[in-house]
């Protein structure tokens, strides 16, 4: 580190203003030394022909006008990859933090990462089995696919989050479920798989249940963890995410590994970005969000998927708390904007007892379409994720109605479709925390639940696969109980 | 090239340059040792400001910027069709064989197939005059557009000699004018445009053609014409893209422009995989060769989004001056929106609502006032459709990209998220969608398909303006209550929607409906409510017509008729008739049984 500038002109927040740097280059990484000795890193995200903003990581606490001095590195952020960091944890950085020493780089790769060229991709149409029937069967997890879970504060993401890594990477002996018998025979145990977990803001202990869940299920060799707690600095939960993406392309498409990356929780990385945007003082958007905040986070979201003519595949599941709720607030809409569908929680499904509580209307898999049916999944896939979905629509409305006349003035087969919604929440959307259920499962319990309705309301479904799954034994119990009552 | 600037100060995608009293606005620079592409978007004494096409990470201050002269301009010519760009128009293909998986930066290239040979027929002799616009020779581009190659606009001349070759790259001259002044030029395959100037044409044309998408909502209920202009806005999830995709397979353009702008990776690869296997009905040709992308995804710089609209529009109205019908997708403008405003916002300009410039309604207009149906300068007819997705934050259609495209656009086609839970696909909200094409086109449709088209249309919009009524009395008090011609009429709104509005596009035979299929749809439909609603006249319970499984029968006439022929339909009828007969009769005398 030759030159290096003394001095600061201005500090507000966690940017400083420095005079002077001739050679610095745009979104270049600086050395911070403090008067004490220590020091931080910043990264230069500004600059005219006077003076350059430098955004510090750490904080500028201790920060003065004179006595600070700042050298360039001469290169953007960047993270020292190799396949050792399996299994390591590090900061929000990518600094080692689990006090194993630094990891030896073969490589190192910045961490803002490229556009993937669009003709480069391949369409990810591998379905993932999570064993999750509301997941499975409706909004179908394909490999390479950007699924994020919308949840809310207090419900269970992390739970689900942790069902999902576990049972979609290792069904058995640690092989990875596929959707067709000779692939799975083709590839059993031989493909390699690595979960890469960012925290984002989280607090301790929610990071400390992901470590101690991923240990129980004997993954945790396989895990790379980047953690930006709650109590770290907000800057450093930019690079965050930035460095687990980087680390996930590396394993994926160096290392042919099939890559989980959980991010966690993004309303925290996005809170960060609102953060850095006021203290620049840009000119903001919806709710005091900046106006770029769909291109940073498309930034992010489109670093998963397949490149064709390679074996590894990342397949993101970000996790974001909606503030209050609400669906339509920035964080959440941006996302499903850019992302492959959303698996939507419910509060007052929580409430009732079901876990995961999975809200199916609002919850959508985009790539479903072509990773299911007849040589992914089953034939009767479409059929009856489509036919479920419209009688569970249905029921709705029947609740709402319910609601005003009473259920005991409902007509006959509004009361069927009543006795279908309980069963459907009770038996398909809930299951045990360590349930894993095969999809022939899951399908044919949709089947069980469908023929509580009549044979002539289900027209979603073709008539032929309709003949051959409809259960006539099971309508006529229902519509016994449903006449009785 | 001589260096003009050196850059004096870096912000994202905005980099100011001092120096620069020889750059034009709206200029093509390149901006640093990388040579970045850059465009002149404001000019002041000290300094001008360029936005960078490109990743600006790495630039540092001093770094020289090149004046190229000219506007940022595409080149036109054969090898456009089936083709994948970027916003401004570099192949993808290129990119790759640079750059690999991964998009790099600063790169020259040239953005059509330099060494492609075509095989060329020119059609003009020596000493004809040529008047800017005309068509001097034709290249066979794919099996379906025969690429006609045009003087520029702005250049007219006399042939002097025409330069025989058994076959033509894009850049060997074909014919040689001369010009007003005595001056010869070589002409080739290609011409230069620049890409936000509108291509200019002889007259506008009234719009009376339907753009025909063979999807039922649009083309029955609200269709388009022609050289109009639509807007599909919905939240996410509503199937935005799906409706966009199904456009660019299905409707009888015979060119399709399909923009991604700041959407997904993944949907661009799906068209790339599906449209090659996907074959057009009309020719039986691969859809692939009819069709141009730009892709510019989310993740991809925000500059060159921003201009990816504009690449787009100009490519289409390049091939409607040769006389083609051609339909752009733009998925999505309200991408493109906001391009606008994180540029905006990087130069500190005053913001108007909710953060989006002051001049986003007039940039929008420009946009959408590119569509028409026009007679060319070559005297050819030819036609430019928009079709543009609004993507509104949080599915709420009063923010300011829905409300002022509203008014540039014609035709809405508003996508509800009830309908898209419920897996109701297309999305199409019937009661909050309109066109204004309607009534200008009414004499094709009862000229070409019936003249009972726009009769039962009114008809079946009334009947669902009316279950919208009935379903707040249902909502309160259920629908056993209601009188039977009531329910009736709740009967027969389930099967218009059930059996004709919803469409499942991945149904071989009902992805894509003719005309007159959908006119018999209806009429099935109608004549059937017609039937019931004498029945209920009788006395006849609803329950009990629901019994007879004649419904049933209709709502999947859209599977098992299939698009060919409309004879099914004529025994469909007799089966309404015999549904008919044996109700009134069974009815009848059970009434009369009750009587004595």
């Amino acid at each position: 580190m030759s030159l290096e500038y003394l001095g600061v002109k201005e500090v507000n927040g966690s940017l400083m203003v420095v005079e002077g740097m001739k050679t610095a280059s745009f979104e270049e990484i600086v050395k911070i030394t403090l008067e004490n000795g220590e020091v931080r890193t910043g990264k230069i995200i500004q600059m005219d022909d006077q003076v350059a903003v430098i955004q510090v990581f750490e904080s500028t606490q201790g920060i003065s006008g004179k006595n600070v001095r700042t050298g360039l590195t001469g290169s953007v952020l960047k993270l020292p990859l190799s396949r050792e960091i399996l299994g390591r944890t590090f900061d929000g950085v990518g600094r080692p933090i689990d006090g194993l020493g630094e990891v030896r780089a073969e490589q190192a790769w910045d961490v803002n990462g490229a556009p993937i060229n669009p003709i480069a991709r391949q369409y990810p149409r591998n379905f993932i089995q999570t064993g999750i029937s509301a997941i499975d069967g409706l909004t179908t997890l394909i490999r390479g696919q950007k699924l994020p879970v919308f949840s809310g504060n207090g419900l269970p993401h992390d739970r689900l989050a942790v069902q999902i890594a576990n049972q979609a990477q290792i069904s058995g002996k640690g092989n990875i479920s596929f959707a067709t018998v000779d692939e799975a025979v083709a590839r059993a145990g031989q493909d390699d798989f690595a979960i890469v977990f960012a925290a984002m803001g989280v607090k301790n202990d929610v990071a400390d249940f992901f470590r101690r869940s991923f240990e129980e299920s004997g993954v945790l060799q396989k895990v790379v963890m980047f953690l930006n707690l709650a109590n770290d600095p907000v800057i450093e939960r930019i690079v965050t995410p930035r460095c687990a993406l980087t680390a996930a392309e590396y394993l994926a498409f160096e290392h042919d590994m099939h890559v989980l990356v959980i991010l966690t929780d993004m309303t925290s990385y996005c809170e960060a970005l609102r953060e850095i945007s006021s203290s620049k003082g840009e000119i903001p958007s919806r709710k005091g969000f900046p106006g770029y905040m769909y291109s940073d986070l498309a930034m992010l979201y489109e670093r998963a998927g397949m490149i064709s003519g390679k074996k590894g595949s990342i397949t993101q599941i970000p996790i974001l708390t909606m503030p209050n709720d609400d669906i339509t607030h920035p964080i959440p809409d941006l996302t499903g904007y850019i992302t492959e569908g959303q698996v939507v929680l419910d509060r007052s499904l929580h409430q009732k007892g079901i876990y995961p509580p999975i809200l199916v209307l609002p919850s959508l898999s985009r790539l479903m379409k072509d990773g299911i049916g007849e040589g992914y999944t089953r034939k009767d896939h479409g059929g009856v994720a489509n036919q479920l979905f419209a009688a569970y629509a249905h029921v709705q409305e029947v609740k709402a109605l319910a609601s005003v006349i009473g259920e005991e003035e409902l007509s006959p087969l509004d009361k069927q479709y009543m006795i279908f919604g309980k069963q459907f929440e009770e038996r398909f959307v809930a299951q045990k925390f360590d349930e894993n259920r095969l999809i022939d499962f899951t399908l044919d319990l949709g089947w069980e639940l469908l023929s509580v309705l009549p044979k002539d309301e289900l027209t979603r479904v073709d008539e032929e696969l309709l003949n051959s799954y409809y259960q006539d034994k099971v309508y006529e119990k229902y519509a016994q109980n449903a006449k009785v009552r | 090239m001589k260096e003009q600037a050196i850059i004096s100060g870096i912000n994202g995608p905005v980099i100011k340059a001092s120096g620069a009293s020889g750059l034009q606005m709206l200029e093509m620079v390149q901006v640093g040792n990388s040579k970045l592409i850059g465009e002149v978007i404001g000019i002041s004494e000290k300094f001008c400001t360029i936005q960078v096409y490109e990743e600006t990470s790495g630039l540092k201050i001093g770094e020289p910027v090149y004046s190229t002269g000219s506007p940022l301009s595409l080149v036109l010519g054969p090898g456009i069709i089936g083709e994948v760009f970027d916003g401004i128009q570099r192949p993808l293909e290129t990119l790759k064989a640079e750059f690999g998986n991964f998009l790099g930066r600063g790169i020259e290239t040239f953005n059509l197939d330099k060494n492609k040979e075509w095989q060329v027929e020119v059609i003009v002799t020596v000493g004809q005059m040529l008047t800017g616009g005309q068509i001097y020779a034709t290249v066979q581009e794919t099996d379906l557009v025969t690429h006609k190659i045009m003087l520029h606009p702005y250049k007219s001349g006399k042939v002097v000699e025409i330069v025989k070759q058994p076959s033509y790259k894009v850049l060997d001259t074909v014919i040689k004018i001369e010009n007003e002044f005595g001056d010869i030029e070589n002409l080739n395959l290609v011409q230069y445009w620049p890409v936000r100037d509108p291509r200019p044409f002889q007259i506008r044309q009234s719009l009376e053609k339907p753009l025909i998408t063979g999807q039922r909502i649009i083309d029955t209920f609200f269709p388009i014409a022609k050289g109009g202009a639509a807007a599909v806005p919905g939240g996410f999830g509503t199937g935005k893209t799906m409706t966009q995709h199904q456009l660019a397979k299905w409707s009888d353009a015979d060119i399709i422009v399909y923009i991604g702008c700041g959407e997904r990776g993944n949907e661009i690869t799906e068209v790339l995989e599906d449209f090659p296997k996907l074959i057009d009905p009309k020719s039986g040709k691969p859809l692939m060769q009819r069709t141009v992308l730009i892709a510019n995804t989310s993740n991809m710089p925000v500059a060159a989004r921003e201009a990816s609209i504009y690449t787009g529009i100009t490519i289409a109205e390049y091939y409607r001056d040769m006389g083609y019908h051609v339909a752009i997708m733009a998925d999505s403008t309200s991408r493109w929106a906001e391009a606008l405003r994180e540029i905006s916002g990087r130069l500190e300009e005053m913001p108007a609502e909710e953060g989006f410039p002051s001049y986003l309604p007039s940039r929008l207009s420009q946009f959408y006032e590119r569509a028409g149906y026009v007679t060319g300068l070559a005297g050819e007819e030819g036609s430019v459709s928009i079709i543009g997705a609004v993507s509104p934050q949080g599915g709420d259609f009063s923010e300011p990209v829905t409300q002022n495209t509203k008014r540039f656009i014609r035709c809405f086609w508003a996508l509800d998220r009830a309908l898209a839970y419920a897996r109701h696909y297309p999305a199409i909200q019937w009661l909050e969608s309109y066109s204004e094409y309607t009534p200008d086109l009414e004499k094709w449709f009862e000229s070409q398909v019936d003249p009972e088209f726009y009769a039962n249309r009114k008809e079946a919009m009334a009947l669902l303006q009316e279950e919208n009524n009935l379903m707040e009395i249902v909502k309160l008090i259920g629908a056993d209550v209601l009188p039977e011609n009531q329910k009736l009429i709740l009967e027969i709104t389930k099967l218009i929607r059930l059996g004709f509005l919803q469409q499942n596009a991945f149904h071989d035979v009902d992805t894509f409906v003719p005309l007159v299929k959908q006119f018999k749809m209806l009429e099935t439909i109608l004549y059937l409510y017609q039937k019931a609603r004498q029945l209920v006249g009788f006395n006849v319970p609803v329950s009990r017509l629901r019994q007879t499984g004649i419904f049933d029968e209709v709502v999947k006439m859209r599977y098992t008729i299939d698009n060919t022929s409309t004879k099914p339909f004529d025994e469909l009828k007799d089966k309404i008739d015999n549904f008919y007969r044996e109700v009134a009769n069974s009815y009848k005398g059970f009434e009369r049984m009750e009587i004595e």
